[in-house]
């Protein structure tokens, strides 16, 4: 099937894109794929939203009074900002969207187990979102994303909605995480054993057991906040005997793992693109498959370090931050493994590889400063100031996104048979790269310096560095900016990319791009190991047609 | 589940209704729809958790109000639940043992009977929710329950109508489920060679029956 590099490209006449037309046939898909790209739209329309109230709060700290809103307001930003960047764009934003689209490609599957349940999910997704925004924009939000109680409880605010959204939107990731277990289990094609599962697979699998586990208790958690706002039963109410220490603790069962919900497929992606960029057999493909379900099971038993200076005991501050360190291990076995598959190989700099350098980098350096908010002493400096704020952006900007960015540009060709502009997209990633080093490395040393978070105004002191941050958050969405133009115009007019532009040795690209509707015609067999370069020059032959 | 009958597939597995066409065999088929359910039962089982933790937290601080609190449940009524719920457990049992040798009237029956014995749970749970309404032991700011003054006990009836209600709301929800199997089985689609599906209702029932066996002990007896 696979096309030698020098034929002409073809783009298929009929795919998974026209082969049913108008709105309804959309809405009511149940292919995986179709309902990958809803997701798209959908994450990239809410990370609009995440970044537009993201500059404005950055607008906001131009100057250290009043600038463009009120304090009120404010509040309501930098809840905004949360609510939609946690939920509506980081949890579904990589499973969803490029989970949904790749991952039956890459076991070889015609569609995941459950497709009317995944459609079901994107609806979730949609009415928990609307739920949510609902309620933002009618009486607005001022409780951060983290809906803290007793605060969340007794807000004359709008709360009740967003909580809903959550809710719901929680739902949604459960039937996604759930799906995705059961297509890896029972849809694998023969030939894929355990251990030629695809890196990618191996990380939105580890991804899926904590969404499924997780997620129903975060459920309960904005469901007993939402009914506590109706009944004032004091269940986190200290003056009533309740103990807002247990919310904190429901919370950040959910809330800390989510963070390996949201970096687990980055890391999977990166796994992908390594290989595929350095044309090289992945370093300890076990290795990375196991920390992935290691992070998954550690993070699990680490929410406790969020509390450091909520009254928790030192033992138990103490054995929350060793087992957090150990997710520092795990990380750095799969840091290793990628250094280690570019060593040597012919690394073809291309845009996806400039964002996993930029990945690497944001990865081992958010990571490194998360071991040291780990450590209970440095934590009480550092809590709550702009130090874990410059922290978790690392993390969830630096790696994620660069992650999101990297997939986007190199599932682009198979998601919609054209290519983009590879000079646009080294311009878009230096932008990006740098803009965002600009915009956090000063938080950094704002929190240091004790700049705490959620703050409306600050001491005049703390001018230089906000401005910093600022200038550089506008460099980062100028980049934003330039892929929304070249990408909108490969959308139409790019060149014809091919099955497989990038000659990867992925099982997704033995498809045509865009793919068929049904994927295969006939159930491929696998008889190589994934991420297999070993003989660049040779047909790729583990799927017969 | 979701997926056993979304197309009734074309081409080369039209021999089977029930195999959807991303499926090779209905073995696999039903082992993924068996995993799928498992792994949704995982999710109720943390649901309910979130609970528990509260219910543990809230006893260890106030174990002595706990204690009394527990004890104006009433034990009759709940025992009375228990061998309810017990039995109809056993009778979902039976049921999905008809269907598996194709005797769809048996299954129905056994399903009705069910059911008959989940309205039973819901009504005595009604009453017992009667009392305590009428006695003033509710949650929160609506507590005035003579007997024992408000140090915490409304921490008690909180937790007791939120675990009470949200299992209740799962035997509606179960109850929902076996009367929609229960048509489809008179109806004659589940049959000796296809029953998954009254298997999965089967053992959604047995979830709600096991939380119960756990919030029996935990309100009434200790």
């Amino acid at each position: 099937m696979s096309q030698s590099n020098d034929a002409e490209p073809v783009y298929p006449a009929v795919n998974y894109l026209n082969a049913d037309r108008g709105v309804w046939s959309w809405l009511t898909t149940v292919d995986h794929k179709r309902i990958g790209i809803m997701y798209l739209v959908s994450v990239l329309l809410a990370f609009l939203l995440g970044g537009i109230f993201a500059m404005l709060i950055r607008i906001e700290h131009l100057t250290p009074d009043p600038t463009i809103m009120s304090a009120n307001t404010y509040n309501r930003m930098f809840t905004l900002h949360g609510v939609v960047m946690i939920f509506m764009f980081m949890i579904p934003a990589i499973p969803g969207v490029f989970g949904n689209f790749c991952l039956p490609l890459m076991l070889g599957a015609k569609d995941v187990a459950f497709p009317r349940l995944n459609l079901l999910s994107l609806y979730l997704y949609w009415s928990g979102a609307a739920l949510a925004l609902w309620g933002m924009i009618s009486g607005g939000t001022d409780t951060g994303w983290t809906f803290y109680a007793p605060y969340s409880t007794t807000t004359p605010m709008t709360v009740f909605p967003v909580l809903l959204g959550v809710f719901v939107m929680g739902f949604s990731s459960i039937a996604t995480g759930l799906n995705f277990i059961v297509t890896t289990h029972t849809l694998r094609a023969p030939g894929m054993t355990w251990m030629r599962v695809p890196l990618f697979v191996w990380a939105i699998y580890a991804t899926s057991i904590i969404q499924v586990l997780a997620t129903p208790v975060i459920g309960l958690t904005v469901l007993l906040v939402g009914i506590e706002r109706i009944g004032g039963f004091g269940l986190f109410d200290a003056t009533r005997g309740g103990d807002p220490v247990l919310f904190q603790h429901m919370f950040w069962f959910y809330s800390h793992p989510a963070v390996y919900i949201m970096v687990l497929p980055a890391m999977g992606v990166m796994s992908e693109i390594v290989g595929a960029f350095a044309r090289k057999n992945v370093f300890g493909y076990k290795m990375i498959a196991y920390s992935s379900l290691g992070i998954a099971f550690v993070g699990f038993f680490a929410w406790g370090h969020h509390m450091f200076v909520s009254g928790q005991s030192v033992l138990d501050n103490g054995a929350f931050a060793s087992i957090s360190m150990l997710v520092g291990v795990f990380t750095a076995i799969k840091v290793f493994n990628w250094v280690a598959t570019l060593y040597k190989g012919s690394i073809s700099v291309k845009t996806p590889m400039v964002y996993a350098c930029g990945f690497l980098f944001f990865l081992v350096f958010g990571g490194m400063t998360g071991i040291a908010v780990a450590t209970v002493s440095l934590d009480v400096h550092w809590h709550d100031t702009y130090f874990v704020v410059a922290h978790f952006h690392f993390i969830m900007v630096g790696a994620v996104i660069m992650s999101f960015l990297m997939a986007l540009h190199y599932w682009f060709p198979k998601m919609f048979g054209r290519m983009y502009n590879e000079g646009w997209g080294m311009v878009a990633a230096s932008f990006i790269v740098l803009g965002f080093n600009a915009t956090f490395i000063p938080q950094f040393l704002l929190g240091n310096a004790g700049m705490p978070r959620r703050y409306y105004m600050y001491p005049e002191r703390f001018t230089a560095l906000n401005v910093a941050s600022t200038a550089g958050s506008s460099l980062l969405a100028f980049g934003f900016l330039i892929i929304v133009v070249y990408m909108s115009y490969a959308l139409v007019r790019g060149p014809i990319a091919g099955s497989n532009p990038w000659d990867s040795r992925g099982y997704e690209w033995d498809t045509p791009s865009p793919p068929p509707k049904h994927n295969f015609d006939v159930t491929p067999v696998i008889t190589v190991d994934p991420h297999s370069y070993q003989n660049p020059g040779e047909e790729v032959e583990h799927v017969i047609v | 589940m979701s997926s056993s009958d979304a197309h009734a597939a074309a081409g080369q597995h039209a021999h089977n209704p029930n195999l959807a066409h991303h499926f090779e065999t209905i073995e696999k088929q039903d082992h993924a729809v068996r995993l799928g359910m498992w792994l949704f039962l995982g999710t109720e089982v943390l649901l309910f958790a979130g609970l528990f933790l509260g219910y543990t937290v809230y006893r260890h601080f106030y174990h002595h109000v706990f204690h009394e609190c527990s004890r104006t449940l009433d034990l009759s009524l709940g025992t009375l639940n228990t061998i309810v719920l017990i039995t109809s457990s056993f009778t979902v049992a039976l049921g999905f043992h008809a269907i598996k040798q194709g005797k769809n009237k048996t299954c129905a029956a056994l399903l009705a009977v069910t059911i008959v014995f989940a309205l039973t749970f819901l009504a005595v749970k009604g009453v017992e929710y009667h009392h305590k309404f009428q006695e003033g032991a509710l949650p929160g700011k609506w507590y005035h329950f003579a007997e024992i003054p408000d140090m915490h006990a409304n921490l008690f009836y909180t937790v007791y109508f939120l675990t009470t209600g949200l299992h209740a709301f799962h035997v509606i929800v179960g109850m929902s489920i076996l009367a929609w199997l229960m048509v489809r089985v008179i109806k004659g689609r589940y049959s000796a060679s296809y029953y998954v599906p009254v298997e999965l209702g089967g053992l959604y029932w047995h979830l709600v029956d096991l939380v119960w066996i756990f919030l029996f002990p935990l309100l009434y007896l200790i």
